[in-house]
Parts: structure tokens; sequence; C-alpha cells
């Protein structure tokens, strides 16, 4: 497809077109998100939901049991990204973690904005204006790496 | 990565298990402003193996009606399933059928 910047190559590895600014963006981004799950920001609560939201106990049991895992692989993922952020090509198992990674700062990002289905872009001299262009980037981006992945679903 | 479900549990058709003296957990996912259609309809395809189609039409139903029921079984199955949704960042929740 044209202007694809996630190509699916023959070999079943995944190439990735992104300029060096973006790619110093993204470099940023699992520490920062490391950050954000180890001082248990705000922003993180999207990650962890209630599984029983209208059953305190029930889901503090549910947190006991999954809670650790949940965060190990999303600590996992982040250190996949950092291990492979100047890869030329990433193999499926990177690529995914690559997705969790920028989905889950997507979804701290959004949580930190509160922002709605379509949010309106901000004026340049907003203090939050940086924030939701990265935001809107990383939109993007994952629906880049979806549309990739998703061929390999649909065979 | 992706919490690992034995292929069983993914082939496993519907009311396949001993529910007969045991209604079924309800597994749900709820519609969020930040969460991409295209994404929550790879997900749907990738955790329980649904064809597009019914992925994309679960995906609609979550947008359209605020949430949809996307699995069933027991409780571990449940909370395995919510565990994995929660890992892709969807906000999912369980309940006992009623």
């Amino acid at each position: 497809m044209t202007g694809a910047r996630v190509r699916r190559t023959r070999r079943g590895t995944y190439r990735l077109k992104v300029s060096r600014e973006e790619r110093d963006l993204l470099r940023s981004l699992p520490e920062q998100l490391r950050a954000a799950l180890e001082s248990s920001d705000p922003g993180t609560v999207r990650l962890f939901p209630p599984a029983h939201p209208d059953d305190a106990e029930a889901s503090d049991g549910y947190r006991a049991l999954v809670g650790d895992d949940l965060l190990e692989r999303r600590l996992g993922a982040l250190e996949t990204m950092e291990a492979t952020i100047d890869a030329p090509e990433l193999d499926e198992e990177q690529i995914t973690a690559w997705l969790t990674t920028l989905n889950d700062v997507r979804i701290v990002l959004g949580t930190q904005l509160d922002v709605s289905e379509d949010p309106e872009p901000l004026p340049q001299d907003h203090p939050d204006a940086p924030r939701m262009a990265v935001y809107g980037y990383l939109g993007w981006l994952v629906s880049e790496i979806v549309e990739a992945l998703s061929g390999d679903l649909d065979g | 990565m992706g919490l690992s479900t034995a292929p069983t549990e993914l082939d496993r058709p519907r009311g396949d298990e001993d529910l007969d003296r045991d209604r079924p957990w309800l597994v749900l996912v709820w519609n969020d402003p930040i969460n991409l259609m295209s994404y929550v309809t790879y997900v749907f395809q990738k955790l329980f193996g649904y064809p597009r189609e019914k992925a994309h039409r679960l995906m609609l139903q979550v947008h359209n009606e605020g949430r949809a029921v996307v699995s069933q079984g027991t409780r571990e199955k449940a909370e395995l399933d919510t565990s994995r949704l929660h890992a892709h960042g969807l906000w999912a929740t369980m309940k006992k059928d009623d």
C-alpha cells in the first residue's frame, strides 16, 4: 500500500521507516513508561483496570493474582523495544513488543491529557500541545503496525 | 509477548464445558476514548482467534453500545481472558451471567 511506514518483508520480518527525529522520540518512550509504571503514576490506572467493577474485594483478589505478571509483561515489552530501538528490522515478537509499549504509552498520555474520542488539536502555545502531538503521532504509528500485523492474521 | 493460552482453550466451542450446574462467567470489553478501532479488532482476532468479521463486529458493538461480551466460560477462563485483554490495554471486566 502507498506510504506504508511499516512493511512486512518476504522473510517475515518487519521494517519501520521512521526519520531520525521520530526514532529519537521513540527512543525516549520506554524509559518514560518505565518511570510511570514504577512510580504508579495516575496515568497508568487504565493499564490495570479493576476486573470486578462492583466488587472491590474480588478486584483486589484478581490484582493479587495477575498484577505482578501484568507489570512484568509490560516491563519486558519495553525492554525489548529498548534493545531493538536501532534495529533495521524487527521479528514478529519484537514488533509486537513495540506495539504493546507504544499503545501503553498512548494510554498513559491519553489518560493524563483526559482525551476524548476525537481530540481537538491544541493551540501551539498550550502547555499540553507537545504531549498531544506525541499522542497523535503514536496513534498513527500504532495503526500502521496493526495494519502490518493484521495482514498476517488474515492469512 | 502475550499471555499464551493453550490451543484447546482457543478452539473450544461455546457450551462445550460442563456449565449445567453453573452459569458461565462473561468477559466484557468497555468502550474507551483511547484505543484505536483497528487495534481493538486486531486484539480480538489475536487473543480469541476470531475471524476478522466477528472481531470487527464485536469492536463495533463496543464502540456503539459501550460494551460487548467477548468471551465466556469458567471463572478461571474468564480471569485469564480478562488478564490477556488488560495486558493489551483494553478495559475488560468479568461478571457472572445473570
